[in-house]
């Protein structure tokens, strides 16, 4: 990889264009269902459990968070509020990019990867298919769909654990918390989230191909392009996430 | 019948270092070519952008008069399907057993039904010899194996134009002497425009029609094979002869005057050697009618030799 300026407008540059490429294969038949299937059971199953166990502590944080902050302004009441609000908002977005990129990204690149210096896809380039629209097109649908089934478990299982936390442990009101629910969060938030998630996927699961589709240097190569896909999709998920933040917060009306 | 491929001016560099330049050479339909060279010249280059897996910076390559240096993306996967290619290690894809990769490009690619494709594997596994392993990963069987499965892969779909990217690296001499009599075998029964990228010596002198030699970036000769075996050209005489004594040297290339002296000892002892016989395709196989002549011609200089003598 080289350090010039050019070089990393170059790498953007070709990244864009797969970009456009895989929307250009999507509509183009047979829909590759089988890849599709065995790809989306393939993240799914890297990623289900590590995000359960990650958005469990992540809804107690802010549970304990909110907490004690509430308690000292006396309005323990709107800890349910709270702690959904930042759930909902934040935490499922951030937890869903974290770990579509961290686990499903990887796997997808590795397995990428593997196949590129194997010289499977110059194989399969040869048999004349087409490695986006075989390989590429369904790993990103499949990421797509994954990444907004695990948002609604992030947000499922964020909202139980602060549940879990304020009522059990900080002795908050089971009424209070379920009463002020939906005080401060609303239903499009929810609707953000998962649209957010969507789009997340698809930028790990693009990002992740076209670092594996263009590893090279052997098995070495296949480290670092997987090392690169996941920084370079935290960093753009990031960004994105904060664009996207703003921007539904122009559009739609807040609560409160 | 197999496909004409014509290049021509074609130069391929990788940032600022050029790969081999302004190679121009036809490879005659239905026959057999070689390209040799030393290692690290670029022939397997070469091979991927005869299938436009790489871009030329100039040149054209015409297969069957159309110029896939110049084609649409979606057109060059048409033209490619005209292709087949074993690649160095087979490129099998790893999370299917043999069966199912040799099945990949006609459930691809055709509507058959799967009695048609099994009866159609079956043939072309029994063919390089690998009935009995149908269930078997790639990841479980030998180097050996994996090239003849690759084989059958790029056969299945009937190909005008085979490719051989190092058929015999990393295999004994008696599977390769094995890879080489299933080459000619396949040459005569398929009719195929057939190139294989090497630098095994044994195997350019017994197999090909035509010899090309790449070396210092560029298209040293390239013709029929006895005009090779036989060429004065030093880096020729040393490459086919397998000698240190010549223009290549471990470091890809030697000092000028050092040559001369090498060379100089070398014309006093070293006379042309007469060209190897060539392989013929096996007896249970028809020879059309191209092969027959060839038979003919080295049955013709064999007696000629015994005369000699």
């Amino acid at each position: 990889m080289s350090l010039s300026p050019t070089g990393a407008l170059r790498q953007s540059g070709h990244l864009f264009a797969m970009a456009l490429d895989v929307l250009r294969t999507l509509p183009r038949r047979p829909f590759q269902a089988r890849e599709f299937i065995q790809q989306a059971w393939f993240i799914a199953s890297v990623t289900i459990l590590p995000t359960a166990l990650v958005s469990i502590p992540f809804g107690a944080v802010i549970a304990l968070q909110i907490g004690s902050l509430t308690r000292q302004l006396g309005a323990q009441s709107f800890s349910g509020a709270a702690s959904v609000l930042a759930v909902l908002r934040e935490a499922s977005p951030i937890v869903t990019a974290l770990l579509i990129a961290g686990a499903g990204g990887t796997a997808i690149c590795a397995d990428l990867g593997a196949r590129k210096i194997r010289e499977e896809i110059d194989a399969m380039q040869v048999l004349g298919i087409d490695p986006i629209h075989r390989l590429v097109v369904p790993r990103v649908l499949a990421s797509m769909v994954v990444a907004v089934l695990l948002n609604g478990l992030v947000s499922v299982v964020g909202v139980a654990g602060g549940y879990f936390f304020n009522v059990v442990l900080q002795n908050g009101t089971p009424g209070a918390y379920l009463a002020s629910f939906t005080t401060l969060a609303q239903l499009s938030d929810l609707w953000a989230a998962e649209i957010k998630a969507l789009v997340f996927g698809a930028i790990a699961a693009i990002v992740a191909s076209y670092k594996g589709l263009t590893a090279k240097g052997g098995p070495k190569g296949v480290g670092d392009a997987v090392n690169q896909s996941v920084v370079i999709t935290f960093m753009v998920l990031f960004v994105t996430n904060f664009v996207m933040t703003a921007v539904y917060f122009q559009v739609v009306p807040q609560r409160g | 019948m197999g496909v004409e491929i014509c290049v021509e001016g074609l130069t391929k560099s990788f940032g600022h270092q050029v790969i081999w330049q302004d190679v121009s050479l036809t490879l005659p339909a239905g026959e057999v070519s070689v390209m040799l060279g030393p290692s690290g010249t670029g022939k397997s280059v070469f091979l991927k952008t005869l299938v436009g897996l790489l871009k030329p910076d100039r040149g054209s390559v015409r297969v069957a008069g159309r110029d896939i240096t110049k084609l649409r993306e979606h057109e060059l996967y048409e033209v490619r399907k005209q292709f087949g290619v074993l690649f160095q290690d087979g490129a099998l894809f790893g999370s299917m057993n043999l069966y199912d990769n040799i099945a990949f490009p006609l459930r691809e690619h055709t509507r058959r039904s799967e009695s048609e494709i099994r009866r159609i594997v079956l043939d072309k596994m029994d063919m390089v010899g690998l009935i009995g392993s149908e269930r078997k990963l790639p990841g479980e069987i030998s180097g050996g194996m994996r090239k003849r499965a690759g084989l059958a892969r790029a056969l299945v779909l009937d190909p005008e134009i085979i490719l051989f990217d190092e058929p015999d690296s990393g295999l004994d001499p008696v599977r390769v002497a094995y890879l080489n009599q299933l080459i000619v075998d396949l040459n005569a029964q398929i009719d195929a425009t057939f190139l294989i990228v090497t630098h095994d010596i044994a195997s350019a002198r017994q197999v090909p029609d035509n010899i090309g030699l790449l070396f210092r970036r560029e298209l040293v000769m390239f013709g029929p094979r006895e005009r090779l075996l036989t060429s004065d050209e030093p880096v020729v005489r040393q490459f086919l002869n397998g000698r240190m004594q010549g223009p290549i040297g471990m470091a890809e290339e030697k000092d000028a005057a050092q040559v001369e002296q090498e060379l100089a000892q070398l014309a006093d002892r070293a006379p042309v050697q007469a060209p190897t016989p060539r392989l013929l395709p096996g007896p249970g196989i028809t020879r059309p009618p191209r092969w027959e002549a060839i038979a003919r011609r080295e049955a013709e200089l064999r007696r000629r030799e015994v005369a000699d003598v």
